[in-house]
Protein backbone atom coordinates (compact mmCIF):
# COMPACT_ATOMS: atom_id res chain seq x y z
CA UNK A 1 0.00 0.00 0.00
CA UNK A 2 1.62 3.55 -0.75
CA UNK A 3 1.07 6.41 1.46
CA UNK A 4 -1.19 9.04 0.29
CA UNK A 5 1.24 11.27 0.78
CA UNK A 6 0.96 12.81 -2.54
CA UNK A 7 -1.87 14.12 -4.13
CA UNK A 8 -2.92 13.77 -7.99
CA UNK A 9 -2.14 17.73 -8.34
CA UNK A 10 1.11 17.04 -6.64
CA UNK A 11 2.71 15.17 -9.61
CA UNK A 12 0.99 16.79 -12.16
CA UNK A 13 2.93 19.60 -11.24
CA UNK A 14 5.60 17.46 -10.85
CA UNK A 15 5.20 16.40 -14.07
CA UNK A 16 4.96 19.51 -15.95
CA UNK A 17 8.28 20.16 -15.51
CA UNK A 18 9.32 17.28 -17.97
CA UNK A 19 10.32 18.63 -21.61
CA UNK A 20 8.74 17.46 -24.47
CA UNK A 21 12.45 16.35 -25.81
CA UNK A 22 11.77 17.51 -29.53
CA UNK A 23 11.02 21.11 -28.69
CA UNK A 24 12.26 22.01 -25.14
CA UNK A 25 10.42 25.18 -24.43
CA UNK A 26 7.00 23.58 -23.57
CA UNK A 27 6.28 20.80 -21.41
CA UNK A 28 4.58 17.16 -21.87
CA UNK A 29 1.90 19.12 -20.49
CA UNK A 30 1.23 21.63 -22.11
CA UNK A 31 1.79 19.28 -25.23
CA UNK A 32 -1.46 17.68 -24.15
CA UNK A 33 0.66 14.40 -23.82
CA UNK A 34 -0.03 13.50 -20.61
CA UNK A 35 -3.62 12.59 -20.28
CA UNK A 36 -3.85 11.57 -16.28
CA UNK A 37 -2.67 10.23 -13.67
CA UNK A 38 -4.04 7.25 -11.16
CA UNK A 39 -3.11 6.59 -7.67
CA UNK A 40 -3.49 3.08 -7.34
CA UNK A 41 -3.46 0.65 -4.53
CA UNK A 42 0.39 -0.35 -5.10
CA UNK A 43 1.87 2.42 -7.30
CA UNK A 44 1.34 5.21 -9.43
CA UNK A 45 0.60 4.41 -13.00
CA UNK A 46 1.32 7.92 -15.46
CA UNK A 47 -1.25 8.02 -18.44
CA UNK A 48 0.22 9.56 -21.87
CA UNK A 49 -0.65 9.25 -25.89
CA UNK A 50 1.85 9.45 -27.94
CA UNK A 51 1.50 12.46 -30.94
CA UNK A 52 2.16 10.11 -33.55
CA UNK A 53 2.48 6.37 -33.64
CA UNK A 54 5.76 6.31 -34.22
CA UNK A 55 7.34 9.33 -32.34
CA UNK A 56 10.49 8.08 -31.35
CA UNK A 57 10.63 10.83 -27.93
CA UNK A 58 8.12 8.61 -26.13
CA UNK A 59 10.69 6.17 -24.63
CA UNK A 60 12.59 8.82 -23.88
CA UNK A 61 9.11 10.80 -21.85
CA UNK A 62 8.41 7.69 -20.26
CA UNK A 63 12.40 7.29 -18.73
CA UNK A 64 12.52 10.90 -17.82
CA UNK A 65 8.95 10.68 -16.19
CA UNK A 66 9.73 7.73 -14.01
CA UNK A 67 13.35 9.40 -13.48
CA UNK A 68 11.64 12.93 -12.08
CA UNK A 69 8.68 10.90 -9.72
CA UNK A 70 11.79 8.46 -8.46
CA UNK A 71 14.09 11.78 -7.40
CA UNK A 72 10.87 12.93 -5.46
CA UNK A 73 10.61 9.45 -3.45
CA UNK A 74 7.34 8.45 -5.77
CA UNK A 75 7.23 5.08 -6.59
CA UNK A 76 6.43 2.77 -8.20
CA UNK A 77 5.82 4.21 -11.16
CA UNK A 78 4.25 2.74 -13.98
CA UNK A 79 3.17 4.57 -17.69
CA UNK A 80 0.32 3.26 -19.76
CA UNK A 81 0.35 4.42 -23.23
CA UNK A 82 -3.14 5.00 -24.60
CA UNK A 83 -4.18 5.68 -28.16
CA UNK A 84 -7.76 6.71 -27.94
CA UNK A 85 -9.35 9.40 -27.21
CA UNK A 86 -6.12 10.47 -30.13
CA UNK A 87 -3.87 13.36 -29.19
CA UNK A 88 -4.83 16.45 -31.50
CA UNK A 89 -3.14 19.58 -31.92
CA UNK A 90 -6.23 21.39 -30.22
CA UNK A 91 -5.14 19.90 -26.91
CA UNK A 92 -2.17 22.46 -26.65
CA UNK A 93 -2.51 25.72 -24.75
CA UNK A 94 -2.27 29.05 -26.46
CA UNK A 95 0.40 29.73 -23.84
CA UNK A 96 2.37 26.69 -25.45
CA UNK A 97 1.63 27.50 -28.71
CA UNK A 98 3.47 31.58 -28.43
CA UNK A 99 5.93 29.91 -26.39
CA UNK A 100 6.61 27.66 -29.65
CA UNK A 101 6.28 30.89 -32.28
CA UNK A 102 9.16 32.63 -30.29
CA UNK A 103 11.08 29.21 -29.97
CA UNK A 104 11.03 29.95 -34.37
CA UNK A 105 8.14 26.82 -34.82
CA UNK A 106 4.89 28.09 -36.49
CA UNK A 107 1.94 26.56 -33.95
CA UNK A 108 -0.69 24.63 -35.71
CA UNK A 109 -3.96 26.05 -36.47
CA UNK A 110 -6.64 25.44 -34.35
CA UNK A 111 -9.31 22.57 -35.42
CA UNK A 112 -8.69 22.92 -39.31
CA UNK A 113 -7.98 19.02 -39.31
CA UNK A 114 -11.01 18.17 -40.26
CA UNK A 115 -11.11 20.33 -43.13
CA UNK A 116 -8.70 17.91 -45.26
CA UNK A 117 -9.45 17.00 -48.63
CA UNK A 118 -7.62 15.08 -51.20
CA UNK A 119 -6.97 17.73 -53.61
CA UNK A 120 -7.37 20.83 -51.44
CA UNK A 121 -5.68 24.41 -50.90
CA UNK A 122 -3.09 24.85 -48.68
CA UNK A 123 -3.86 26.62 -45.31
CA UNK A 124 -2.22 30.23 -45.43
CA UNK A 125 0.57 29.52 -42.81
CA UNK A 126 2.28 32.53 -41.01
CA UNK A 127 6.14 33.23 -40.55
CA UNK A 128 6.90 32.81 -36.68
CA UNK A 129 9.38 35.26 -37.24
CA UNK A 130 8.17 38.42 -39.15
CA UNK A 131 4.32 37.26 -39.15
CA UNK A 132 4.53 37.57 -43.13
CA UNK A 133 2.04 35.64 -45.14
CA UNK A 134 3.86 35.36 -47.96
CA UNK A 135 4.92 31.64 -47.15
CA UNK A 136 4.94 28.19 -48.82
CA UNK A 137 5.54 24.84 -47.94
CA UNK A 138 8.53 23.18 -49.25
CA UNK A 139 7.34 19.73 -47.56
CA UNK A 140 4.71 18.26 -45.48
CA UNK A 141 7.21 16.00 -44.02
CA UNK A 142 10.01 17.89 -41.66
CA UNK A 143 12.81 17.30 -39.21
CA UNK A 144 10.33 15.32 -36.74
CA UNK A 145 6.91 13.25 -37.81
CA UNK A 146 4.89 15.89 -36.23
CA UNK A 147 6.45 19.04 -38.36
CA UNK A 148 6.08 20.73 -41.91
CA UNK A 149 9.02 22.66 -43.47
CA UNK A 150 7.95 25.67 -44.58
CA UNK A 151 9.61 28.95 -46.32
CA UNK A 152 9.02 32.74 -45.60
CA UNK A 153 8.87 34.85 -49.08
CA UNK A 154 9.43 37.79 -47.30
CA UNK A 155 11.95 37.07 -44.72
CA UNK A 156 13.46 34.33 -47.11
CA UNK A 157 14.38 32.18 -43.93
CA UNK A 158 12.64 28.19 -44.13
CA UNK A 159 10.72 27.49 -40.86
CA UNK A 160 9.16 24.77 -39.51
CA UNK A 161 5.34 24.41 -38.80
CA UNK A 162 3.94 22.04 -36.10
CA UNK A 163 1.37 20.19 -38.41
CA UNK A 164 -2.13 20.23 -37.59
CA UNK A 165 -3.38 17.03 -35.90
CA UNK B 1 -17.79 -28.25 -53.67
CA UNK B 2 -21.04 -29.71 -52.24
CA UNK B 3 -17.79 -32.13 -50.46
CA UNK B 4 -16.29 -29.21 -48.49
CA UNK B 5 -19.83 -28.06 -47.21
CA UNK B 6 -20.51 -31.43 -45.81
CA UNK B 7 -17.19 -31.22 -44.07
CA UNK B 8 -17.99 -28.07 -42.48
CA UNK B 9 -21.35 -28.83 -41.61
CA UNK B 10 -19.76 -31.60 -39.29
CA UNK B 11 -16.32 -29.97 -38.41
CA UNK B 12 -16.41 -28.54 -35.01
CA UNK B 13 -14.38 -26.49 -35.19
CA UNK B 14 -14.74 -22.78 -35.37
CA UNK B 15 -12.84 -19.69 -35.02
CA UNK B 16 -13.36 -18.05 -31.64
CA UNK B 17 -13.32 -14.56 -31.96
CA UNK B 18 -9.99 -13.93 -30.19
CA UNK B 19 -8.31 -15.91 -32.66
CA UNK B 20 -10.08 -13.32 -35.22
CA UNK B 21 -8.80 -10.89 -33.65
CA UNK B 22 -5.76 -12.01 -33.48
CA UNK B 23 -5.27 -12.63 -36.76
CA UNK B 24 -7.06 -9.53 -37.58
CA UNK B 25 -4.63 -7.48 -35.84
CA UNK B 26 -1.36 -8.92 -37.09
CA UNK B 27 -2.48 -8.51 -40.43
CA UNK B 28 -3.08 -5.04 -39.97
CA UNK B 29 0.31 -5.04 -38.00
CA UNK B 30 2.14 -6.75 -40.40
CA UNK B 31 1.11 -4.75 -42.96
CA UNK B 32 2.10 -1.72 -41.63
CA UNK B 33 5.39 -3.15 -40.66
CA UNK B 34 6.61 -4.19 -44.16
CA UNK B 35 4.97 -1.12 -45.95
CA UNK B 36 7.19 0.73 -43.12
CA UNK B 37 10.55 -1.57 -43.94
CA UNK B 38 10.15 -1.05 -47.76
CA UNK B 39 9.61 2.75 -47.03
CA UNK B 40 12.57 2.68 -44.75
CA UNK B 41 15.16 1.30 -47.44
CA UNK B 42 14.27 5.29 -49.65
CA UNK B 43 16.39 6.46 -46.66
CA UNK B 44 20.00 7.93 -47.89
CA UNK B 45 18.03 7.36 -51.85
CA UNK B 46 15.29 10.07 -51.94
CA UNK B 47 15.68 11.68 -55.27
CA UNK B 48 16.01 15.11 -52.96
CA UNK B 49 16.44 15.74 -48.96
CA UNK B 50 13.08 16.51 -48.59
CA UNK B 51 11.40 13.49 -50.49
CA UNK B 52 14.55 11.47 -48.08
CA UNK B 53 12.77 13.10 -45.16
CA UNK B 54 9.71 12.61 -46.51
CA UNK B 55 9.52 8.54 -47.49
CA UNK B 56 10.91 7.98 -43.69
CA UNK B 57 8.72 9.83 -41.70
CA UNK B 58 5.91 7.86 -43.38
CA UNK B 59 8.29 4.65 -42.51
CA UNK B 60 7.96 5.79 -38.62
CA UNK B 61 4.48 6.54 -38.86
CA UNK B 62 4.19 2.55 -40.27
CA UNK B 63 6.24 1.33 -38.05
CA UNK B 64 4.65 2.92 -34.88
CA UNK B 65 1.21 1.70 -35.83
CA UNK B 66 2.73 -2.03 -36.31
CA UNK B 67 4.35 -1.52 -32.98
CA UNK B 68 0.58 -0.62 -31.41
CA UNK B 69 -1.18 -3.18 -33.49
CA UNK B 70 1.49 -6.06 -32.93
CA UNK B 71 1.48 -5.37 -29.41
CA UNK B 72 -2.34 -6.12 -29.19
CA UNK B 73 -2.14 -8.84 -30.96
CA UNK B 74 0.42 -10.44 -28.61
CA UNK B 75 -1.41 -9.87 -25.87
CA UNK B 76 -4.36 -11.92 -27.71
CA UNK B 77 -1.82 -14.79 -28.76
CA UNK B 78 -2.04 -17.71 -26.42
CA UNK B 79 1.46 -17.59 -25.95
CA UNK B 80 1.38 -14.04 -24.83
CA UNK B 81 4.39 -12.67 -27.24
CA UNK B 82 5.60 -9.34 -27.14
CA UNK B 83 5.13 -6.90 -30.58
CA UNK B 84 8.99 -7.78 -30.58
CA UNK B 85 8.37 -11.81 -30.36
CA UNK B 86 5.92 -11.05 -33.28
CA UNK B 87 8.37 -8.84 -35.41
CA UNK B 88 11.68 -10.81 -35.17
CA UNK B 89 10.53 -14.53 -34.47
CA UNK B 90 8.41 -15.44 -36.85
CA UNK B 91 8.84 -17.26 -40.40
CA UNK B 92 7.53 -15.79 -43.66
CA UNK B 93 5.07 -18.31 -44.03
CA UNK B 94 3.64 -17.02 -40.34
CA UNK B 95 3.37 -13.17 -41.91
CA UNK B 96 -0.14 -12.28 -42.95
CA UNK B 97 0.90 -8.59 -45.09
CA UNK B 98 -0.74 -8.22 -48.20
CA UNK B 99 2.10 -9.15 -51.16
CA UNK B 100 1.79 -5.29 -52.48
CA UNK B 101 3.27 -3.97 -49.55
CA UNK B 102 6.56 -6.47 -49.66
CA UNK B 103 7.13 -5.97 -53.84
CA UNK B 104 10.27 -4.17 -54.14
CA UNK B 105 10.55 -0.59 -54.39
CA UNK B 106 11.44 -0.31 -58.18
CA UNK B 107 11.72 3.24 -58.77
CA UNK B 108 10.39 6.33 -57.35
CA UNK B 109 7.07 6.33 -59.64
CA UNK B 110 6.37 2.61 -58.25
CA UNK B 111 6.76 3.52 -55.00
CA UNK B 112 4.39 6.47 -55.47
CA UNK B 113 1.63 4.68 -57.10
CA UNK B 114 1.90 1.92 -54.33
CA UNK B 115 1.64 4.65 -51.59
CA UNK B 116 -1.30 6.11 -53.20
CA UNK B 117 -3.16 3.04 -53.42
CA UNK B 118 -1.87 1.76 -49.70
CA UNK B 119 -2.39 5.37 -48.55
CA UNK B 120 -5.92 5.30 -49.99
CA UNK B 121 -7.02 2.18 -48.78
CA UNK B 122 -5.50 2.87 -45.30
CA UNK B 123 -7.54 5.80 -45.58
CA UNK B 124 -11.03 4.66 -45.83
CA UNK B 125 -10.31 1.23 -43.94
CA UNK B 126 -9.27 3.23 -40.84
CA UNK B 127 -11.89 5.77 -40.75
CA UNK B 128 -14.05 2.47 -41.10
CA UNK B 129 -12.48 0.95 -37.56
CA UNK B 130 -12.80 4.22 -35.66
CA UNK B 131 -16.20 2.40 -35.20
CA UNK B 132 -15.09 -0.68 -34.64
CA UNK B 133 -16.64 -2.66 -31.13
CA UNK B 134 -12.85 -3.11 -30.18
CA UNK B 135 -11.79 -0.23 -28.36
CA UNK B 136 -8.58 -0.96 -28.91
CA UNK B 137 -8.28 -0.88 -32.94
CA UNK B 138 -10.73 1.76 -32.80
CA UNK B 139 -7.87 3.79 -30.30
CA UNK B 140 -5.08 2.69 -32.87
CA UNK B 141 -7.27 3.25 -35.89
CA UNK B 142 -8.58 6.98 -34.84
CA UNK B 143 -4.68 7.76 -34.44
CA UNK B 144 -4.12 6.31 -37.73
CA UNK B 145 -6.23 8.08 -39.73
CA UNK B 146 -4.57 11.64 -39.06
CA UNK B 147 -1.44 10.22 -40.24
CA UNK B 148 -2.74 8.28 -43.49
CA UNK B 149 -4.33 12.03 -44.69
CA UNK B 150 -0.82 13.06 -44.64
CA UNK B 151 0.48 10.14 -46.83
CA UNK B 152 -2.58 10.26 -49.24
CA UNK B 153 -2.06 14.06 -49.84
CA UNK B 154 1.97 13.31 -50.28
CA UNK B 155 1.08 10.61 -52.83
CA UNK B 156 -1.35 12.19 -54.70
CA UNK B 157 0.26 15.61 -55.15
CA UNK B 158 3.74 13.09 -56.52
CA UNK B 159 0.91 11.32 -58.71
CA UNK B 160 -0.21 14.67 -60.12
CA UNK B 161 3.50 16.00 -60.38
CA UNK B 162 4.71 13.03 -62.48
CA UNK B 163 1.28 12.22 -64.54
CA UNK B 164 0.79 15.59 -65.84
CA UNK B 165 4.46 16.14 -66.01
CA UNK B 166 7.05 15.49 -68.18
CA UNK B 167 6.41 12.31 -71.46
CA UNK B 168 9.19 10.01 -69.41
CA UNK B 169 7.31 11.38 -65.32
CA UNK B 170 3.83 10.33 -67.40
CA UNK B 171 5.37 6.98 -69.17
CA UNK B 172 6.98 5.82 -65.81
CA UNK B 173 3.62 6.58 -63.74
CA UNK B 174 1.76 4.87 -65.81
CA UNK B 175 3.80 1.92 -66.47
CA UNK B 176 3.86 1.76 -62.21
CA UNK B 177 -0.09 1.99 -61.97
CA UNK B 178 0.03 -1.06 -64.53
CA UNK B 179 2.09 -3.00 -63.47
CA UNK B 180 1.38 -2.77 -59.29
CA UNK B 181 -3.12 -3.29 -60.08
CA UNK B 182 -2.78 -7.22 -60.04
CA UNK B 183 -1.58 -6.94 -56.68
CA UNK B 184 -4.84 -4.81 -55.30
CA UNK B 185 -7.50 -6.85 -55.76
CA UNK B 186 -6.12 -9.26 -52.63
CA UNK B 187 -6.26 -5.82 -50.21
CA UNK B 188 -9.90 -6.70 -50.00
CA UNK B 189 -10.35 -10.43 -49.49
CA UNK B 190 -12.11 -11.75 -46.92
CA UNK B 191 -11.98 -14.62 -44.95
CA UNK B 192 -13.54 -16.65 -42.24
CA UNK B 193 -11.60 -13.90 -39.65
CA UNK B 194 -13.44 -11.13 -41.74
CA UNK B 195 -16.18 -12.98 -41.58
CA UNK B 196 -16.38 -13.45 -37.81
CA UNK B 197 -15.33 -9.92 -36.54
CA UNK B 198 -17.47 -8.81 -39.01
CA UNK B 199 -20.87 -10.28 -37.00
CA UNK B 200 -18.98 -8.27 -34.43
CA UNK B 201 -18.84 -4.84 -35.58
CA UNK B 202 -15.10 -4.94 -35.32
CA UNK B 203 -14.07 -5.65 -38.49
CA UNK B 204 -14.22 -3.59 -41.44
CA UNK B 205 -16.61 -4.61 -44.63
CA UNK B 206 -13.98 -4.45 -47.26
CA UNK B 207 -17.16 -4.56 -50.03
CA UNK B 208 -18.26 -1.27 -48.61
CA UNK B 209 -14.50 -0.02 -48.95
CA UNK B 210 -13.53 -0.93 -52.35
CA UNK B 211 -15.86 1.55 -54.20
CA UNK B 212 -14.81 4.54 -52.34
CA UNK B 213 -11.21 3.46 -52.78
CA UNK B 214 -11.85 3.27 -56.46
CA UNK B 215 -13.81 6.54 -56.68
CA UNK B 216 -11.34 7.87 -55.03
CA UNK B 217 -8.39 6.91 -57.26
CA UNK B 218 -10.10 7.62 -60.12
CA UNK B 219 -10.62 11.21 -59.36
CA UNK B 220 -7.37 11.47 -58.65
CA UNK B 221 -5.40 9.62 -61.80
CA UNK B 222 -8.08 11.20 -63.90
CA UNK B 223 -6.99 15.12 -62.55
CA UNK B 224 -3.06 13.54 -63.13
CA UNK B 225 -3.37 12.31 -66.74
CA UNK B 226 -3.51 8.71 -65.35
CA UNK B 227 -5.34 5.47 -66.75
CA UNK B 228 -6.78 3.17 -64.03
CA UNK B 229 -6.34 -0.51 -65.35
CA UNK B 230 -8.83 -2.50 -66.13
CA UNK B 231 -8.73 -5.72 -63.86
CA UNK B 232 -7.45 -8.55 -65.32
CA UNK B 233 -5.34 -11.60 -62.97
CA UNK B 234 -5.19 -10.81 -59.17
CA UNK B 235 -2.16 -12.28 -57.41
CA UNK B 236 -3.54 -13.56 -54.19
CA UNK B 237 -1.96 -15.68 -51.30
CA UNK B 238 -0.92 -13.68 -48.01
CA UNK B 239 -4.55 -14.38 -46.37
CA UNK B 240 -2.75 -18.06 -46.30
CA UNK B 241 0.82 -16.90 -45.48
CA UNK B 242 1.76 -17.77 -48.86
CA UNK B 243 4.02 -15.10 -50.43
CA UNK B 244 6.14 -13.46 -52.81
CA UNK B 245 10.01 -14.19 -53.07
CA UNK B 246 10.39 -11.08 -51.97
CA UNK B 247 9.42 -11.21 -48.14
CA UNK B 248 12.16 -13.65 -47.14
CA UNK B 249 14.78 -11.17 -48.45
CA UNK B 250 13.44 -8.40 -45.62
CA UNK B 251 13.07 -10.83 -43.33
CA UNK B 252 16.67 -12.15 -43.27
CA UNK B 253 17.74 -8.50 -43.04
CA UNK B 254 14.35 -7.20 -40.43
CA UNK B 255 15.06 -9.92 -38.62
CA UNK B 256 18.97 -10.98 -38.70
CA UNK B 257 19.94 -9.22 -35.46
CA UNK B 258 17.53 -10.99 -33.24
CA UNK B 259 18.13 -14.43 -34.95
CA UNK B 260 21.81 -13.74 -34.64
CA UNK B 261 21.59 -12.97 -30.95
CA UNK B 262 19.06 -13.64 -29.47
CA UNK B 263 17.21 -11.52 -26.81
CA UNK B 264 19.49 -9.07 -27.68
CA UNK B 265 18.51 -5.73 -25.75
CA UNK B 266 18.62 -2.26 -27.19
Amino acid sequence: MVSPAHSKEELFQLLSEIPDPEIPVVSIREMGMLRDINILDDGYEVVITPTYTGCPAMSMIESDIKSTLQKHGISPVSVKLVYSPAWTTDWMSAEAKEKMRKYGIAPPMQSTCNKWSAVGKPVVISCPRCQSKHTHVISHFGSTACKALYFCESCKEPFEYFKCH
Amino acid sequence: MSCLKALNKFNVYIMTQTEALYHYTLRLGDNSLISGHRLSEWCSRGPILEEDLALTNMALDHIGRAQAFLKYAGELSEKKQTEDDLAYKRGERQFLNNLITELPNQDFAFTIARQLIISCFEFYLYTELCNSNDPIVAGISEKAVKEVKYHLAHATDWTCRLGDGTELSHQKMQKALNDIWMFTGELFEMDETDQVLLKAGIAADMTLIKPLWYNHLKQVTTEAGLKLPEDAYMQSGSRKGIHTEYLGHILSEMQYLQRAYPTAQW
